[in-house]
């Protein structure tokens, strides 16, 4: 009855062994690690820069929630659509979107993904699916609804993606969302990162159980919940679910249970600022890492060495070092980006 | 219809005629909202357009305006051409986070690369004794939002063209019709495409003593208010907003320039409104002593719209009342 409460799935000192790999294809997992390891440390070295005061704007980042969005895009395609909120850095860097183009956008700079007109929380790459991420929380999820419902119109068998958290689900604009993705057959997926807090307040505070599935119960939506830091195990429902609305099924539901190793946002634990987010859990929550747990099975199972995993970080090290030194001395807009893009250009009308 | 023949319409029936076009000839167009496969919620505007193209383009959703224009912005930045229709503006409300967060801000926020080009059609529908929640004009907040095009056409002609100019036009458009409007007779050419961004204020009628500006249900009472002054012998022009953001001002300026005086009529509230926007533009284009006598607004008053028929009489401004207030100016 995991739609009713998620139970072990939210017990942080459960989970933490290395994951099961049998069956798994051994490359597949190689290239969901390096993913997962790329992306946490961008997001590691976005977190120095911030704390250095070397980026102007806020930045919420995901680390300890990597293998949701590696493992969801695992059966992605570059004309799916996909939709993020304030949280999606993972998200966009699980599609193949260039790293540089995202620090250029964080630093606001002409060569970022939106044109250094977004930031951080507006994030766009839409020839690699990402169609965009905004932080007004659920703001985007009806936006996916409609991307999959043009993708039916179209009669093609592309999916939207909707990448939400736990607090979403309590925005009215979100629950109107399920209901409108069932009735009309959507082929889009909502992905519930859980990760029991939105910005300061656990889950506890905010319903009336820790699953937000029950309100694909409560739809008449397929849905799964998974260990949202195993990847093998998102990547497989995302699959499934994926599958059947690329086969005319409708709309699938996919609750991943997760947690943030850092704060609402910026680069610090933030363990005084949430209500009911302690030192202690925070603890068992980095022992349940996905990427460890992935990496320890992937080494026992003869897939990877303790040699790879040194090389494959000092590789990225440098290389992010080196893209944030070009971004960094990329061209800032020009002045007429304020008023340029307000509205298509009438040549372009 | 053979091409070059005029064919006679209503406000309302060359609406259906703007969506009959623009589904008949574009694939990626469709519509949704609520009330579009019954007679009650649009009048004759839509009728039997399910019918003809089918449910699955002509959708009747549920009561979920949020989601419903939400899912609109997100169909247009799939590549298609989707019409959201609320029967109701005051119901609409629920949708500001997906027009004015969501569909005015996606092209700028990411560098001119995503373009949401919903249409959201607004109806004013009041009158009636429908009161305060049944009733609004609010084309003056949408018109506040950089980005979005707003759209409020007074006359047969721009109500089919109009509209089809805003399903085609890239940019997120809200496009204000007015019930009070439907029965307005006109014969029409055949569709000639417009392009929304290339259109502004337009002068319907001309004349030396007076302007007046406005627009939507407010031009059409403007138009009887000049005939009514006409056996004053006083001649007017009237300038219709059409498009009233981004606001083209060159039309409005010229006419003050000529007559000197300006009345500003709105079916908006006075604060902060369409009529404050323009005589704020009007005074800061002209020089002192351009204008012969003070501006005039006449709006709804800064108040919900009542029930009674009394009070009602008493709240929407009548051609009467922009006459009378045209012959003091002049006075």
């Amino acid at each position: 009855m995991k739609w009713r409460s998620l139970g072990a799935l939210a017990d942080p000192s459960r989970y933490q062994d290395p994951l099961d790999l049998r069956g798994q294809d051994p490359s597949v997992l190689r290239s969901q690690l390096r993913a997962m390891v790329s992306i946490r440390m961008t997001e590691q070295h976005l977190a120095e820069k911030r704390r250095d005061g070397l980026i102007g704007g806020p930045v919420h980042l995901g680390i300890g929630q990597e293998a949701v969005a590696v493992g969801v895009s695992e059966c992605l395609r570059q004309s799916d659509m996909v939709f993020g909120a304030h949280r999606s850095h993972s998200h966009l860097l699980a599609l193949g979107s260039s790293v540089h183009r995202l620090f250029a956008e964080i630093l606001g700079k002409d060569t970022g993904l939106s044109r250094g007109m977004g930031g951080s929380m507006h994030l766009w790459d839409q020839p690699r699916g990402f169609y965009g991420s905004v932080p007004i929380v659920g703001g985007t999820v009806p936006l996916a609804v409609g991307a999959g419902l043009a993708a039916k119109l179209k009669g093609v068998d592309d999916v939207a993606v909707s990448y939400c958290g736990d607090g979403a689900m309590e925005e009215g604009a979100v629950q109107e969302s399920l209901n409108l993705a069932r009735v009309l057959e959507v082929p889009v997926l909502f992905v519930v990162e859980n990760n029991l807090f939105a910005s300061h307040m656990h889950i506890s505070l905010r319903q009336s159980s820790n699953a937000t599935s029950r309100f694909a119960v409560a739809n008449d939506i397929p849905y799964e919940v998974v260990d949202g830091n195993d990847v093998t195990e998102v990547a497989a429902a995302a699959a499934r679910l994926v599958e059947s609305a690329r086969g005319g099924g409708g709309p699938g539901f996919l609750e991943a249970v997760t947690f943030r190793w850092l704060g609402h946002v910026d680069w610090r634990a933030d363990v005084d600022v949430g209500v009911a987010r302690s030192d202690d859990d925070l603890a068992k929550w980095r022992a349940r890492d996905p990427i460890a747990r992935l990496e320890s099975a992937m080494v026992t199972a003869g897939h990877w060495s303790a040699t790879q995993g040194e090389t494959l970080r000092s590789d990225l090290k440098q290389q992010i070092v080196a893209l944030w030194k070009q971004a960094m001395s990329d061209p800032w807009p020009e002045a007429k980006a304020l008023m340029d893009f307000v509205y298509t250009r009438r040549e372009g009308a | 219809m053979v091409d070059g023949e005029r064919v006679e319409y209503t406000y309302a029936t060359a609406i259906r005629a703007a969506f009959e076009y623009v589904l008949d000839r574009y694939p990626e167009t469709f519509v949704m909202g609520q009330g579009l496969w019954s007679p009650w919620y649009v009048g004759d505007s839509m009728t039997d357009l399910d019918k003809k193209f089918g449910a699955h383009r002509v959708i009747d959703t549920p009561v979920s305006e949020s989601a419903c224009t939400g899912a609109g912005v997100g169909a247009a930045l799939a590549g298609m051409k989707p019409i959201v229709v609320h029967p109701r503006i005051d119901f609409m409300l629920y949708a500001m986070d997906a027009i004015v967060n969501q569909a005015a801000k996606w092209s700028h926020m990411f560098g001119g690369q995503a373009h949401p080009g919903v249409t959201v059609r607004a109806i004013i529908n009041r009158g009636g004794e429908q009161g305060a929640q049944h009733s609004q004009a609010l084309h003056a907040w949408f018109a506040h939002v950089p980005g979005l095009r707003v759209v409020m056409p007074a006359t047969v002609a721009d109500a089919r063209d109009l509209l089809i100019a805003s399903v085609l036009c890239p940019d997120p458009v809200v496009f204000f019709d007015d019930r009070w409007l439907y029965d307005s007779v006109d014969s029409l050419p055949p569709v000639q495409e417009l392009t929304l961004a290339d259109e502004g204020p337009r002068l319907l009628a001309t004349g030396n003593d007076l302007t007046f500006v406005a627009s939507g249900f407010s031009t059409h009472l403007a138009l009887c208010a000049m005939e009514e002054l006409r056996g004053s012998g006083v001649s007017c022009d009237v300038v219709d907003l059409r498009v009233l953001n981004p606001m083209d001002r060159g039309p409005i300026l010229e006419s003050v320039m000529k007559t000197g005086r300006v009345i500003v009529i709105d079916g908006g509230w006075r604060t902060c409104g369409i009529s404050a926007e323009v005589l704020a533009m009007v005074s800061e284009s002209l020089a002192p002593g351009d204008l012969r006598c003070a501006p005039v607004r006449i709006t709804l008053p800064d108040a919900p719209a009542p029930t009674s028929r009394v009070l009602e009489e008493a709240y929407y401004p009548s051609s009467q009342a922009i006459a009378s207030a045209a012959l003091r100016l002049l006075d």
